[in-house]
């Protein structure tokens, strides 16, 4: 099994490369939020802000490419004619699936370094982590983390027949609730429960506080209990997903 | 007759037949709720960073949101067109290219100034914007004349639908540009001088600030320059456009490649 996820995530992450629309999310888009977030704090005179934005607008392009790749992982497939062969393999469905949505928030690690360059080259953001290596930990636990919420989107926007509209209405929102670029204390008191069910706040907050000073393992650990969560929803729900459909012979149908 | 026809009623025919898929479902999320949550997303990066009050943000992103129905219809137009295997059809009619392309643009207009009056009345509703009551008409003709101006660039990105194959990814590039650049949420004063030459160049730039300016109680004389200077670049990038079509139009002929991005 292990080498099924590791060649899958690897074939994916190859083919998502190619994709210019996911090189888009990952690279540019980031690098736009970043350069705005990089002049308003600018001229706000915010001390300490840009790798703080830097960081934060990577994240946003993480949670992007998982949003749009994941969502629509189910549909691709059965555009593509490969969704009857994935099901009739003998490998189950969910560890087919698993590889595709951790690829879709693998490829937003371009998200990363590329604000990282952008802030470092025009901006002159200092690339001086107080932790480097729980850094270097905690971003592939955060990666692994959305991917794993990613199986729960595609699992449950597949029911959805405008699933890439849903994609867009789910974009924004989560930037904002999840703190990737403004401090949870801004928003409304209702709005934090929110976010400590999602594994982008955590992660956030593993990795600032690994690259600017702070506790670094409650993050990780949130990351690590949440994607086990999103891993048995997910599976549960795949499997839901392909009962029905085997049952009502509708797995090619849009 | 016939080309006020082709116009009015084609463009109208058109804007139904190739968005055929804009249903409740789609329209509500994408153009509806979306613009709602980036004004906020602003306004709270906004407040975070210290540097401009709520009004800012939500005037800057709701006209720069029109650019999303204005950018990805106009373009559309073209990739549909290609998608649906018409365009050949379409550019072997004699019908004049003119009222065929421009009236297009019309139904495109008028979604680009809803989009955007919807996203800066509900969004200036939640965080409180206190408008003057004599603002309301001068704000919809700078909104209105926004959209237009974009649209006219959404006719240059037709054109570049002839030969570019991934039209969703070149409009998002340009609707990023237009976020960093036409002081939707930077001060265009606090860019460098580079981006600020640039900006005066780009649709939106002085349409935001008209309506700035009309919300913190200034009359509709105070902004025909800004407005007027809107709607000649909307004319500019709609002229260009155009010709852009034109050209491409011919290169495809020659080469025969109109169904080839």
């Amino acid at each position: 099994m292990a080498r099924l996820l590791a060649i899958g995530w690897l074939f994916h992450l190859k083919n998502l490369t190619n994709s210019l629309f996911f090189v888009l999310i990952s690279v540019l888009q980031p690098v736009i939020f970043a350069t705005i977030a990089f002049f308003m704090f600018d001229a706000g005179r915010r001390s300490g802000g840009l790798l703080y934005a830097a960081l934060g607008a990577g994240l946003m392009g993480i949670w992007s490419s998982t949003l749009f790749g994941s969502g629509g992982a189910i549909q691709w497939q059965r555009w593509q004619g490969t969704l009857e062969v994935i099901v009739a393999a003998p490998a189950r469905f969910l560890w087919v699936m698993l590889p595709l949505t951790v690829s879709t928030a693998s490829i937003g690690l371009y998200s990363i370094v590329a604000t990282l360059f952008w802030g470092r080259v025009f901006f002159g953001v200092p690339l001086e982590f107080e932790h480097p290596w729980l850094f270097a930990l905690a971003l592939p636990v955060t990666v692994l983390s959305l991917g794993l919420l990613g199986l729960v989107l595609a699992s449950t926007f597949v029911l959805y027949r405008q699933a890439s509209a849903f994609s867009n209405l789910l974009e924004y929102p989560i930037w904002l609730v999840t703190g990737l670029l403004v401090p949870l204390s801004l928003l409304p008191g209702w709005v934090e429960p929110l976010s400590w069910v999602l594994a982008p706040t955590w992660g956030m907050e593993a990795v600032r506080n690994a690259a600017l000073g702070g506790e670094v393992w409650p993050g990780i650990g949130m990351c690590v209990l949440l994607g086990t969560i999103y891993l048995a929803l997910g599976a549960l729900f795949m499997q839901n997903f392909e009962r029905l459909a085997r049952q009502r012979a509708t797995l090619s149908l849009t | 007759m016939t080309s006020l026809r082709i116009f009015f009623v084609g463009g109208q025919m058109t804007y139904r037949a190739l968005f055929y898929w804009l249903t409740p479902q789609i329209y509500i999320p994408s153009l509806i709720v979306a613009p709602i949550f980036q004004i906020l997303l602003f306004a709270d990066i906004g407040r975070s960073a210290g540097l401009e009050s709520d009004e800012f943000y939500v005037i800057g992103n709701a006209i720069q949101y029109a650019a999303i129905p204005c950018l990805f219809a106009m373009t559309h137009l073209i990739a549909g067109e290609r998608f649906q295997q018409t365009l050949g059809y379409i550019l072997i009619t004699p019908a004049k290219r003119l009222p065929l392309f421009v009236g297009r643009s019309l139904p495109v207009v008028t979604n680009g100034f809803f989009v955007a009056a919807f996203a800066l009345v509900v969004g200036g509703a939640i965080v409180g914007m206190e408008v003057p009551a004599g603002a309301w008409a001068p704000i919809a003709l700078a909104t209105a004349v926004s959209a237009f101006s974009c649209t006219g660039l959404g006719l240059v990105n037709a054109g570049l639908g002839f030969i570019v194959r991934e039209t969703s990814v070149l409009s998002n590039i340009i609707f990023g540009l237009l976020l960093v650049f036409t002081g939707a949420n930077v001060p265009v004063d606090d860019l460098p001088r580079w981006m600020q030459i640039v900006s005066e160049g780009m649709p939106f730039t002085h349409g935001i600030e008209a309506v700035r300016r009309l919300v913190a109680g200034g009359a509709l004389s105070d902004v025909w320059g800004l407005i007027g200077v809107e709607a000649l670049i909307g004319v500019l990038y709609g002229a260009g456009g155009y010709a852009l079509i034109r050209a491409m139009e011919v290169i495809g002929r020659r080469h025969a490649t109109l169904e080839r991005a």
